[in-house]
């Protein structure tokens, strides 16, 4: 094994040159996903986003504009003034003729402008309410030539934030797994994205089972189930340097990899001897492990709470799967949800009050949201196989799996479930999406 | 926020370039498990569809109701379960004492239990339930003279179902120990 991992190791290095090279010239990475809304804000907010005005010589090297209104409209709080419709296009605030855009009746009105800077691109932009004739927001990014779209993402970021007073998510990434062929053939790979689905890349790809991507609270790692040894075992991997190792490869059961706030620690599912599932500790590098679990029943899907003091896991100890707590340290497990029969695979929202659940509703598996205080439950999908939710780093939406048409796919919806969203994959089963921090 | 934004571009297109580097350099493949196996369903409507559906593997599927089969239960890899259920049903007790009076006279032989389960539910709870299956039928080999160390048990939950698709019948395809030699 440690054998392979070098092997990869150099032959990656090796690689780096010629893909590195390829990927300058292309600029470009293919999408395999594309979001689309389904259900929207019932009044969208209306906003014009003038063309970016380009300064410099060469041919436009990025429509700034296009990312923007593509992650404001994707988000479905938006509605986007057609460009024809516009009766001025300027690129600075004190150029804008506030009636031309009361006429076309959009609250908000974004200009900018994309300028050379030595090696560089400088992306200024300035953000107005129409009414007000007041700026609400300005700034100005530096970014390199392939960081571009990036760029658009973080003018989006901003725009979202100081008319919505939510956190955008548009720069943000989403890992998930996406598997092709028939059984018994299958592919899978580990895939990282854009939260627009671009710039896709893919982290490893196997022909055996991959399941349980998890990132690290700094992005820059992520947890992962693999059985390319005919067994489970939990591997962590470096994004940035592609290199990989075990972090638990016990016999029997190594699953559901959760990381503590500090990024220390992995809370992790384990057999024993007689195939018990229980929750375990254990550091990310070093050595030790921590048991927190006992019962003989399935004690799996580990995650923390924000102050990393106690871990939420599913358990059928009572009989049917249901979501329990225990603290860190050890103690005593008191069970979370009492709404139906089957709660499970619990995910805490940034704002440490909300929990997401798979909750089964008459027969249908649904993404359930759960009030850790009051304990009242809303379910917020709509599918019969809906799972694995991931909260946005926002805490303001969801990204979940479920099945349709017979085929694996990803979808969003808004924490109270008035905006819905659909992802579009091409082709392939898409499963397991886990939204990364910000 | 300029040039600390500057630094972070520049390290997430390093970023998205190793990750390719990792897509391309980090295959890993591994043998199919199952290739050679016998298949007897418990449900024998679905004998037909079962084997199209392996036809690829080389897996041979035929039905309770066959002659054949029935003087060859002693190949019987497959051991189906009930919905969230882990119990064996009565209907395999013969079947898995053969198979463990032949590992107790052959203490050389070595037998791997895959436990799986339906799509319904969450994953890693269903890694659970696959291991549960795996576990019950490796007690059964147990107590009927197997010993441990001629079992190993893995779990794929619903990672790796035999018949894909969202009806009772895929279901209880995919609810499954797979038995394999080593």
């Amino acid at each position: 094994m440690a054998y392979l991992v070098k092997k990869i190791g150099k032959s990656l290095r090796f690689l780096a040159v010629l893909i590195g090279a390829s990927l300058a010239l292309t600029g470009v990475a293919r999408a395999e996903l594309v979001i689309e809304i389904t259900r929207g804000a019932t009044k969208p907010v209306p906003i014009a986003i003038v063309p970016f005005r380009w300064t410099g010589e060469e041919a436009l090297p990025a429509d700034i504009a296009a990312v923007v209104r593509s992650d404001l409209t994707g988000s479905g709080r938006f509605s986007a003034l057609q460009q024809s419709d516009m009766l001025e296009k300027p690129s600075r605030g004190v150029d804008i003729d506030f009636d031309n855009w009361r006429m076309v009746a959009v609250d908000y009105v974004l200009v900018g402008e994309l300028a050379p800077a030595g090696d560089e691109f400088s992306i200024r932009f300035e953000l107005f309410d129409v009414y007000g004739g007041r700026r609400v927001v300005a700034d100005q990014l530096l970014m390199g030539r392939r960081d571009l779209r990036e760029g658009g993402h973080r003018v989006a970021d901003a725009v979202f934030e100081a008319i919505t007073g939510i956190k955008g998510v548009f720069a943000t990434r989403i890992a998930y797994i996406s598997v092709a062929g028939a059984p018994p053939t299958q592919s899978y790979r580990l895939i990282v994205a854009d939260a627009d689905g671009n710039n896709e890349f893919v982290l490893l790809e196997s022909a055996q089972p991959i399941m349980s991507p998890a990132w690290s609270p700094d992005g820059r790692q992520l947890a992962y189930v693999s059985f390319e040894l005919g067994r489970a075992a939990v591997y962590v991997q470096t994004l940035r340097t592609g290199t990989r190792r075990v972090v638990s490869d016990k016999p029997g059961v190594n699953n559901a990899p959760s990381w503590s706030p500090d990024g220390r620690e992995l809370a992790l599912t384990r057999s024993d001897a007689d195939g018990n599932l229980d929750i375990y500790v254990i550091p990310v590098i070093g050595s030790g492990e921590t048991r927190l679990t006992t019962r003989r029943s399935i004690d799996t899907e580990p995650t923390w709470s924000l102050d990393g003091k106690t871990i939420y896991f599913t358990s059928d100890r009572g009989g049917a799967p249901q979501v329990y707590q225990v603290p860190v340290s050890g103690g005593d497990v008191s069970r979370v949800t009492f709404e139906g029969r089957y709660n499970a695979r619990p995910r805490i929202a940034a704002d440490g009050r909300t929990m997401a659940v798979v909750h089964d509703d008459r027969g249908r598996f649904r993404v359930a949201v759960q009030d850790i205080e009051n304990g009242s439950l809303q379910v917020l999908s709509d599918g019969s196989l809906d799972e694995s939710p991931s909260f946005a780093p926002n805490g303001a939406q969801l990204i979940y799996a479920t099945r349709r048409g017979g085929r694996g796919v990803l979808e969003t919806v808004s924490v109270d479930g008035a905006i819905s969203g659909r992802v579009k994959s091409v082709g392939n089963d898409v499963r397991e999406p886990v939204w990364s921090p910000y | 926020m300029g040039s600390e934004m500057k630094t972070k571009m520049h390290k997430l297109s390093l970023l998205i370039i190793v990750g390719c580097l990792a897509a391309c350099g980090g295959q890993q493949r591994t043998t199919p498990i199952d290739t050679g196996s016998d298949i007897v369903m418990p449900d024998e409507n679905d004998s037909g569809a079962n084997a199209s559906a392996n036809a690829d593997s080389g897996v041979r599927s035929v039905g309770l109701e066959d002659d054949a089969s029935r003087q060859d239960t002693a190949d019987t890899m497959i051991i189906y379960f009930e919905y969230d259920r882990s119990e064996v049903s009565p209907q395999y007790a013969d079947i898995l004492a053969g198979h463990a009076r032949r590992m107790a006279q052959n203490p050389g032989l070595r037998l791997r239990l895959a436990g799986h389960a339906d799509e319904r539910g969450s994953r890693e709870y269903n890694i659970g339930l696959g291991e549960r299956r795996a576990q019950a039928v490796r007690r059964v080999l147990l107590i009927s003279g197997a010993s441990a160390g001629q079992i190993s048990t893995v779990s794929y939950g619903e990672e790796q179902p035999a018949s894909l698709g969202s009806s009772e019948s895929d279901y209880q395809k995919n609810r499954r120990v797979e038995l394999s030699w080593r």
